[in-house]
């Protein structure tokens, strides 16, 4: 396999060579070569569960390899812990966030140092972290609390927290999938200030397009195995990089019908509505979306999008203003009567929300129609009725498992999405609203549920896909609102992936057309 | 019934109350609920007395029911902590252990009485000279009255202003956070539910050597323990509030034994000395106060943002999925 790893004018921060991680039943990692030289940023590829946060967990001391050797500047290093990694250098920014959310900026730099040792002086360590910030371009308010940050904010707080125990080498673990296109600038603005002052950078993705931009190198990792061990970045091409990734070729356009839009299925007018916490998430949002209409709702995590996907399914109290289906109010409807209307929610979170995961694939299955014949009759659920039901499902939407007996949780992301979908779907929903349909689903599974809520499209029905995936939205999307803390900020049409990056930061349409024009 | 002598022997039954909140808040910061507080409570009341009574020197007691409390709250450390078992169930069995140890060691106490020295009473000059705070918080009290004020302010500086408070607060809200920053997680959550045994001891000596001194059986603490655990979410997991809390709690306790005294309150008859039925109305008071409290408290803490430690009641398993 790939050996071009060679005692180059630069110096090997990290080497890792052979490396091996298993879980039970799976072997995250088989032999894998990573080398990390000074001062670049290099790129780990894969799709998910390709095993790169895994091997980095390995570096960084949160797990432990099961074979082969890891260097440290020249030196053998096998840590067993995340602070004897961060001593010697090397720091990790996870792909969910390890901040202390009620702790201010200052104090979760702090945490686990040995200084300050008793008293926390914190306004002579916020001005210290503050410089720090400034050398990086890291804007943060050190005095601020965590849950008061933005996501791209918190991440701030994270390299931080790195910098300031004097990491050489910053691990980013997905980086960029938390944050909006204006962001992202920013953060490779901090990564490239960083390799310039000779720090080296390992940058996880998933996203070829990231890797292209910001990598000097790059290391490819195909289900656990290395496809290709730090090849420059110049050199290949983004076909080249994904058929390394997916072990085949890839097609990145998605084929879409036209379709005749017909009649309004859904209209949202002035809709508020407020949190789990009692604060407002949703304020005054007003959309429609219409028969064969694919209509996409972008914006930063968090912003209220999985609020208003729980109104629109009855999951969550309307405070103010109304919801249209078909012409018939459904404001604050019970969950059972939206469903009998057609309106069908996938959640954003499949294993707790879209399914039950003790239960059997069968159960998961009949869950809108268990009451319904020829599956209930009064107070029986007829198991031979169910079981050839979901038989039937699986076999239609090509579900992985071994018999319908199986407890979902013991399923795959893709292969749990889809029987979501297969129960949704056969409900022949009028309205659909799809939250994250293809989130941590890797690229074979991507294309089945894209195929599958584009024939949603084709037979009729009205969808609302809501994501933080922008080529997804905008592949997919027939036009698309783009939401800011709980409001609106404008549609787009065309895809203009300027315009939705700008609206997806607070910028109202009006006001970036009346620039553009001035 | 005079009221300052309510109030001031409000400050004295809170006291009690005070030291077994804290000590569950200090638990439940570090992500460990524990339901143990009055069985603890109660082996801390008995061996402060049955050592006391042995040794003569309350402050032997007090060291020995300290002690004492906190190595029964360690068992609840083992099976949650290390066993990972729910802490709710091992909490109210710690009660049914906790209960039973101190019912049988302390068999025979009762009689003691008289052979048992109690913990000083004192006034503080000056301060006792105030107009009525000085009668109600400075006059005639016990030393673990005058111990539980200094108590107060530095059991919150410790939790919001220093470094260990800091890594408490850490480990109670994102353990795993804390851990990928080399802050032993185990090691501090033992720590911490040690430190809530020891001052649940303290609590129980306070009451048999000082507060309502003596031994009996369970209706020594006659479940104040059970109090602590709902105030500190009153207190939301903060000490000032919690001695706030608790001072008010003991003024009711006691306005609760004050109020069937006399036969007529207000120049009218008091109904409470005239039906002694209605005594077990009065003594349920301060539970259903609790719920109450409980029901303001938690739906306060919800719109502020503050309060319940994000990982209590939840074992941490290093490097689980979606850690
Ligand atoms: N803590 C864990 N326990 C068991 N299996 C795990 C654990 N972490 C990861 N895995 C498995 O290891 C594989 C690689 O996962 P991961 O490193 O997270 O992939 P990536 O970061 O590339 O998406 C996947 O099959 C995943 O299910
Ligand atoms: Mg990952």
């Amino acid at each position: 396999m790939a050996k071009e790893i060679s005692g180059n004018e630069q110096l090997n921060v990290v080497s890792m060579l052979g490396v091996s991680k298993r879980f039970p039943g799976v072997i995250a990692n088989d032999h894998v070569d990573f080398v990390l030289r000074q001062g670049e940023v290099h790129a780990l590829l894969g799709e998910n569960g390709a095993g790169k946060s895994t091997l980095m967990n390995v570096l960084a001391g949160l797990y432990r390899s099961d074979g082969g050797t890891i260097e440290v500047n020249g030196k053998a290093a096998n840590f067993g812990s995340p602070r004897e990694a961060i001593e010697a250098g090397i720091g990790m920014v996870h792909q969910h966030f390890m901040l202390v959310p009620s702790q201010s900026v200052t104090e979760n730099v702090l945490l686990g140092l040995d200084e300050p040792r008793f008293r926390m002086n914190l306004s002579r360590y916020n001005k210290k972290i503050e410089e720090i910030a400034e050398q990086y371009g890291l804007h943060v308010d050190p005095a601020a609390k965590i849950w008061q940050l933005t996501v791209g904010e918190q991440q701030r707080v994270e390299i931080l927290k790195m910098l300031y125990r004097g990491a050489e080498v910053l691990i980013m673990d997905e980086p960029t999938a938390v944050l909006a296109p204006s962001e992202i600038e920013e953060l490779f603005k901090t990564l490239r200030s960083m390799t310039a002052q000779d720090k080296s950078i390992v940058f996880i993705s998933h996203k070829l397009h990231e890797v292209m931009e910001i990598s000097d190198r790059v290391t490819v990792l195909q289900k656990g195995k290395v496809t290709s061990s730090g090849i420059q970045t110049k050199d290949v091409t983004r076909a080249d990089l994904a058929r390394l990734m997916v072990g085949r070729e890839v097609v990145f356009r998605v084929e879409k019908k036209l379709v005749e839009i017909g009649d309004t299925v859904l209209s949202v007018k002035n809709l508020k509505a407020d949190n789990d916490k009692g604060l407002s998430a949703i304020n005054g949002v007003s959309l429609t979306v219409s028969q064969g209409e694919i209509v996409g709702l972008a914006g930063v995590a968090g912003n209220g999008q999985n609020e208003l996907a729980e109104t629109l399914a009855g999951l969550r109290e309307v405070l103010d203003g109304e919801i249209i289906v078909n012409d018939k109010d459904v404001t604050n409807n019970p969950v059972k009567k939206g469903i009998r209307q057609g309106i069908s929610l996938i959640p954003a979170d499949r294993t707790l929300v879209g399914t039950a995961p003790n239960l059997s694939v069968t159960d998961n299955m009949i869950m809108k129609n268990y009451d319904q014949e020829p599956i209930g009759q009064g107070w029986i659920v007829n198991s031979t009725e169910a079981n050839s039901y979901a038989s039937d499902l699986k076999e239609a939407y090509e579900i992985m498992v071994p018999t319908i007996e199986t407890s979902v949780r013991l399923l795959s992301g893709g292969n749990l999405q889809k029987v979501i979908l297969a129960r949704e779907i056969s409900s022949e929903p009028k309205l659909m609203v799809a939250v994250q349909p293809t989130r941590g689903l890797d690229v074979g599974a991507i294309e089945g549920v894209q195929k599958l809520i584009l024939a949603q499209r084709e037979a009729g029905a009205a969808i609302l896909l809501i994501s933080e995936e922008l080529d997804e939205l905008i592949s997919l999307s027939d036009r698309i609102y783009v939401i800011y803390e709980g409001e609106i900020m404008g549609q787009v049409d065309d895809g203009d992936i300027d315009k939705i990056g700008q609206m997806m930061m607070g910028a109202r349409l009006e006001h970036i057309e009346k620039e553009g024009v001035a | 019934m005079d009221l300052i002598i309510i109030l001031a022997s409000g400050v004295a039954t809170g006291t009690v109350l005070l030291y077994a909140t804290v000590g569950e808040i200090f638990s439940e910061r570090s992500g460990v609920l524990n339901l143990g507080v009055e069985g603890m409570m109660l082996v801390g009341a008995m061996f402060a007395y049955k050592v006391t009574a042995a040794t003569q020197s309350p402050l032997l007691g007090l060291l020995a029911a300290m002690l004492a409390a906190g190595a029964v709250s360690q068992v609840h450390a083992f099976i949650t902590i290390t066993l990972q078992a729910d802490q709710v169930i091992s909490g109210l069995a710690l009660n049914f252990l906790a209960t039973g140890i101190s019912l049988v060691l302390g068999e025979g106490l009762t009689s003691l009485r008289d052979v048992v020295p109690q913990l000083p009473k004192f006034s503080i000059p000056v301060l006792s000279e105030i107009p009525w705070l000085g009668d109600i918080f400075f006059n005639n009290q016990s030393v673990m009255v005058y111990v539980g004020f200094i108590f107060i302010p530095l059991a919150w500086y410790y939790i919001n202003r220093t470094r260990p408070g800091m890594h408490l607060r850490a480990v109670g809200e994102y353990p795993a956070a804390a851990d990928t920053l080399g802050i032993g997680v185990y090691a501090l959550r033992y720590y911490y539910v040690f430190v809530g045994g020891l001052l649940a001891g303290l609590a129980g000596a306070t009451i048999s050597l000082s507060i309502s001194p003596g031994w009996f059986g369970a209706l020594t603490t006659s479940g104040q323990g059970w109090i602590a655990v709902g105030l500190v979410i009153f207190a939301q997991w903060n000490p000032i509030r919690a001695a706030f809390g608790a001072y008010t709690f003991g003024a009711l306790r006691r306005l609760v034994l004050d109020i069937q005294g006399p036969a007529t309150v207000l120049g009218l008859a008091n109904p409470f000395f005239y039906n002694s039925n209605l005594g077990f109305f009065l003594k349920m008071l301060p539970f259903a106060f609790t719920v109450v409290f409980l029901v303001i408290g938690s739906r306060e803490a919800m719109r502020k943002r503050v309060g319940t430690p994000a990982a209590l009641g939840l074992p941490y398993i290093r490097g689980q999925r979606g850690l």
